[in-house]
């Protein structure tokens, strides 16, 4: 008995002591095995008494299981060192940047563009193309400025021959809309337009996107309306905006909105963002119409002017240039 | 237009600041653009008169001047060419303060006192003339503050009026706005008709009733050009940024400022038979006032004599017929010229005036017979003389008629969603001086005066009743319309998605101008005749882009020449090709376009600074086909003067061209200035965004096989075609084709390639058999040998 004792007693140990997976094995086949000194124990069961017998065989097999199961323990202790040893082999630099392309990013006028479109489609309103090379009648005409009236001189137009230009602004969309749809009628109409200016605050091409609402009973407090939650939604304030009369020829009454603006010393004062009205009704009629039935309201902004505002851009000429190192600025 | 705040306060003084004054007329429309002060911040300068003036003892440039204050006597050196005894000039006291805080002290000039400085008009800043000292009227009270003297504590507004506001292009015009806004009365000068001393007349033809239904003109003899224009009026014609010239010039400027009426004045010696306006002959010759000859157009109305033309009606005199300074007798004009006679005619001859300005935009036609007694008036006073008769041609039917406008009380509310009292709208309307023929409930019957011809239409009142009402007192909502949202169709990939799949890639969007370079042009596209504008803004800007291409190369270089060597751009919009003069034929279609150059990665760690090539630009565009299954595309070799020959593609969709990419002939690289190979696409953008409704197929839960093959073919031999054999001879349960190894060089004949493909088979409904296998990878290799001399390799 005292032998079984010491021999349990040897096994822990050696099973303690091993510190890799051969050495313990040797240590099973050293006392596990068939030759092993507990199974050995075993064979000796008839030098002794036989109302010992199961006592005795109980206990070896106790004795067994006990090493077996420290053996199980040590070898999964030993198992995990052994990977923790090697996964400290594999240890890298976690500073380094990642692997693969940099992310690109949208010009600011597209990304202003999309900012302005965004508002408008959420509150129903579609958005409409055209040709950018347009005839007279639809730049012109059609919008109550015939040849030699005072406001062509306001824009500064590009020819191509007497009847066709580089669009002076988005609104011949407009006319082409209403030729070919009777109200209701909700558009915005973004894209590139044309004036022959060029200095530090002109750029021959720039964008614009105008809107069209023509509705039974649309008034001057929708128009209003809308453009003020715009105007919040768009810079993210609850900005002072006031409506000033202007002149526009295809809308009556005609109106600038104006925001006001703060600069680094605290000075206010305001900055013209916004032209709009209420569609003439000789517009309305000239695209088929009926004034009687419908009102509407346009207007129409400059996508340039907002980007230099929200992205604090001060000098217009960059939108154009495309460095990348202005372009970057904007992912 | 600009003018002296004091001037108009002399017709209308409402108790406002100048500040509350300007924000007023802005928000009555009149936007005011800038308020400059009629002079500098200065004190202590008074009016002095130069009593003495010798030269310096020791600077040739300067003179030692005895100054007089009226009381005392001052010793000023002064530098002025223009200092001499008599005149009367700006005197800067010892203690004066002139602009910038510049204070005037006494001051020792190489060894010569001076007590004061005499001023220039740029030193007041008055005006920018630095040309010596100022010299003022000869009767300008010694001693006398100099603000005082000229009036200096005024403002300059200068306001920017909309077309359809020229009743407000006068002084007159101006004051009855801030009366209506202030509700405040009109101080306007009294203008009488002016007692005829002579009979002298000039008889008056006209012939262009049309475009000049009233024409007066008056003959004043013995008028004194030499006379001084005064220095109030110098001042205000100044303050309206008009220079003096001579007096009689100086009074039709004058009178066009404060009444509206442009005017002119003809020496009568000069003027031969009568005054006949007419239309010119077509190259008919005349001499302007600025000088230059122009050549006249038939539809271009003149004032003329009987044997030549004078002057452009309502636009500029000419240079024989005007005053000059040996005038004696003028022959005074005061007329009604018709907006659309007028219109557009001065700037088609490059000519702007403040009167064609004027009568472009239209002037009160009954505006004439009152100027021309205004004018006679100030004649008389400045420069003398005798006046004759007015002569006065009107063809009445001509003349614009009174418009009555309706407006009705429904309308009103609607488009202002409220309802304004009526009494209100009434008082508004009539301080505007509109007359009420007739106010019910239901509308208000009115006349526009005359000077209010832009009132024609319902619209027009409201807009009057909104304006003077306040546009920031009207209700604001949000409309209550129905709201019919366009569903997004899912058969169209938006362009948002496109962007964002090419950003993803690396690519940063350039916006370019729609117009190059026409040399530019030719370089890529020798066969395209490009759109050319008639105005361009300047030749590298001449033509329309037939193309995205050429702009993106030229940012390309803009980065390079910056140091940035990676770059991957890209831009969408519209190309222009084919005839203008036929518009709806015109090709404008959207284009999207990218470039790349550089580096495969970002420079990093972990790789060799790769260069891009063309599969990587292909796997782009193929990704931009794929979004959401838009059409599959097909490339077919390109030929295009501007591409590499070896390494470019037309896109095709369904057969049809649809888009090149390749990359940029190493020639044209070369003469353009590129460092390194440059890769571009260009897709029609309508065609890309093309898109499918996915439709689900079953997934097969049989397994998949794969059999690899290795190929030996002709080198020319697209592997595309080995794909089409494959897919066309693999049987049913065929699924795809990958190219996993393409090896060319040693160990293989010189003329061959080496292909390794991957395909796979699943079949829907059963395990697949090796036998089923075997046999459809005998038919493909079968095929590949038949159709394509294809040999398995080992």
């Amino acid at each position: 008995m005292e032998n079984l004792n010491q021999i349990l007693a040897d096994a822990l140990a050696a099973v303690a002591a091993s510190d890799n997976e051969a050495g313990l094995d040797e240590v099973r086949v050293q006392y596990l095995g068939k030759k092993g000194a507990l199974t050995s124990l075993l064979k000796q069961l008839g030098n002794v008494a036989p109302e010992d017998r199961p006592k005795f065989g109980q206990l070896v097999n106790e004795a067994k299981q006990q090493v077996q199961e420290k053996m199980n323990e040590r070898k999964t202790a030993l198992a995990a060192a052994a990977l923790n040893a090697k996964l400290a082999t594999e240890t890298i630099d976690i500073s380094l940047s990642g692997k693969g392309q940099e992310i690109g990013g949208l010009h600011p006028v597209t990304r202003t563009m999309e900012r302005i479109e965004n508002f408008f489609r959420g509150i129903g309103f579609d958005v409409a193309s055209g040709p950018e090379i347009e005839d007279d009648y639809h730049n012109f005409e059609a919008l109550n400025i015939p040849a030699h009236h005072p406001a062509r001189a306001m824009q500064d137009t590009f020819y191509f021959n007497p009847n066709t230009v580089l669009r002076t602004h988005t609104s011949p969309v407009q006319v082409r809309t209403m030729e070919n749809n009777q109200p209701p009628i909700r558009i915005i109409c973004p894209g590139r337009v044309y004036r022959s200016d060029s200095d530090q605050t002109h750029t021959p091409m720039f964008h614009q996107v105008e809107g069209l609402l023509i509705d039974e009973n649309i008034s001057f407090a929708d128009l209003k309306g809308i453009l003020q939650q715009f105007l919040n939604v768009f810079f993210e304030d609850d900005l002072k905006v006031r409506f000033r009369p202007s002149y526009f020829p295809f809308t009556e009454p005609s109106i600038e909105v104006d925001i006001m603006r703060t600069n680094s010393k605290g000075e206010e004062s305001w900055l013209e963002v916004l032209g709009c009205g209420m569609v003439h009704p000789k517009v309305l009629e000239m695209s088929g119409i009926d004034p009687e039935k419908y009102t509407g309201f346009a207007f129409g902004m400059g996508v340039e002017r907002f980007a230099m505002l929200r992205y604090k851009v001060d000098d217009l000429r960059m939108f154009f240039e495309n460095d990348l190192r202005f372009l970057t600025q904007f992912k | 237009m600009k003018f002296s705040e004091n001037w108009l306060r002399e017709w209308v003084n409402p108790n406002v600041t100048t500040d509350e004054l300007v924000a007023q007329v802005t928000l009555a429309g009149l936007e005011v653009d800038e308020v400059e002060a009629a002079a500098g911040v200065f004190t202590g300068v008074v009016v002095g008169e130069i009593l003495a003036a010798e030269q310096h003892p020791n600077a040739d440039k300067l003179q030692v001047c005895t100054v007089s204050d009226g009381t005392e006597q001052f010793q000023v050196v002064c530098g002025a060419p223009n200092a001499r005894p008599g005149i009367k000039i700006p005197f800067a006291k010892i203690g004066a303060v002139l602009g910038g805080d510049f204070k005037i002290k006494k001051a020792k000039l190489r060894q010569v006192e001076s007590f004061g400085m005499l001023c220039s008009a740029s030193e007041l800043e008055i005006s920018d003339d630095n040309d010596g000292i100022m010299e003022l009227a000869a009767d300008a009270p010694v001693g006398a503050d100099i603000r005082e003297y000229l009036n200096l504590n005024d403002s300059i507004i200068d306001v920017d009026l909309t077309p359809n506001r020229a009743d407000c292009l006068s002084i007159a015009g101006l004051a009855r706005e801030v009366g209506v806004i202030n509700k405040v009365d009109l101080t306007p000068v009294t203008i009488t008709e002016q007692t005829v001393s002579i009979d002298d007349s000039f008889p008056i033809r006209v012939d262009a009733t049309e475009g000049c239904p009233r024409y007066l003109g008056r003959v004043i003899k013995g008028v004194n050009v030499k006379a001084e224009t005064p220095l109030w009026m110098v001042e205000k014609l100044r303050r309206s940024g008009i220079r003096s010239i001579d007096p009689i010039v100086d009074i039709t400027n004058y009178v066009m400022i404060e009444l509206g009426q442009p005017m002119h004045a003809f020496d009568l010696n000069n003027l031969s038979g009568s005054i006949v306006v007419r239309m010119a002959e077509e190259g008919e010759k005349l001499l302007l006032l600025d000088g230059q000859e122009i050549a006249l157009r038939a539809d271009t109305m003149v004032i003329a004599d009987e044997q030549k033309p004078l002057a452009m009606a309502g636009i500029m005199g000419g240079e024989h017929s005007g005053v000059n300074d040996q005038t004696q007798t003028i022959f005074l004009e005061s007329a009604f010229f018709a907006p659309l006679a007028l219109a557009g005619k001065a700037r088609s001859y490059g000519l702007h005036t403040d009167s064609s300005h004027r009568f472009e935009r239209g002037v009160d036609a009954t505006l004439a017979p009152k100027a021309i007694e205004r004018a006679t008036q100030l004649i008389l006073e400045i420069a003398g003389g005798e006046v004759g008769p007015v002569n006065e041609v009107v063809t009445e039917a001509n003349l614009p008629k009174a418009n009555q406008v309706t407006l009705r009380r429904k309308k009103l509310d609607q488009y202002l969603a409220t309802s304004l009292d009526k009494d209100l709208v009434t008082d508004i309307l009539t301080r505007l001086d509109l007359e009420m023929v007739e106010v019910t409930d239901e509308q208000w019957v009115t006349v526009a005066p005359s000077h209010r011809f832009d009132i024609e239409i319902e619209a027009d009142l409201i807009e009057e009743v909104a304006r003077i009402y306040g546009y920031d007192n009207l209700p604001s909502s949000m409309p209550t319309a129905a709201v019919n949202f366009t569903p997004a169709s899912e058969s169209k990939t938006p362009i948002q998605s496109l962007r964002a799949t090419l950003v993803s890639q690396g690519y940063q969007e350039a916006v370019t101008y729609s117009f190059i370079d026409p040399v530019m042009s030719k370089q890529f596209f020798p066969a395209i005749d490009p759109v050319p504008l008639e105005n361009p803004i300047s030749g590298d800007m001449g033509v329309m882009r037939p193309s995205l291409l050429p702009g993106l190369v030229k940012v390309y270089l803009h980065n390079q020449n910056r140091q940035q060597s990676r770059v991957r751009i890209f831009e969408t919009g519209s190309r222009f090709v084919g005839d203008v003069n036929k518009l709806d034929e015109l090709d404008q279609k959207h284009q999207v376009a990218g470039l790349i150059a550089g580096s495969r990665y970002p420079e990093g760690w972990y790789h060799n600074n790769e260069k891009v090539d063309f599969y990587d630009l292909k796997a782009h565009v193929e990704a931009l086909f794929a979004l959401n299954q838009g059409p599959k595309p097909e490339f077919e070799r390109a030929d295009e003067e501007y591409l590499h020959p070896g390494r470019s593609a037309y896109v095709l969709v369904n057969g049809e061209r649809v888009g090149v990419i390749g990359e940029l002939h190493p020639q044209l690289a070369k003469q353009l200035g590129t460092n390194q190979a440059v890769y571009v696409f260009e897709v029609d953008l309508n065609t890309v965004l093309g898109a499918k409704l996915p439709e689900y197929q079953r997934v097969s839960k049989f397994p998949e096989v794969r059999r690899d093959l290795a190929l030996l073919v002709d080198r020319a031999t697209p592997v595309n075609e080995l794909e089409k054999v494959i897919a066309d001879n693999a049987g049913e349960a065929f699924q795809k084709v990958a190219v996993f190894d393409v090896y060319q060089g040693q160990g293989i004949d010189e003329s061959k390639k080496s292909v390794a493909l991957g395909l796979t088979w699943q079949h829907p409904s059963h395990t697949l058999s090796d036998e089923e296998v075997n046999s459809a990878v005998e038919s493909v290799t079968a095929a590949l040998a038949e159709k394509l001399g294809a040999v398995i390799r080992g």
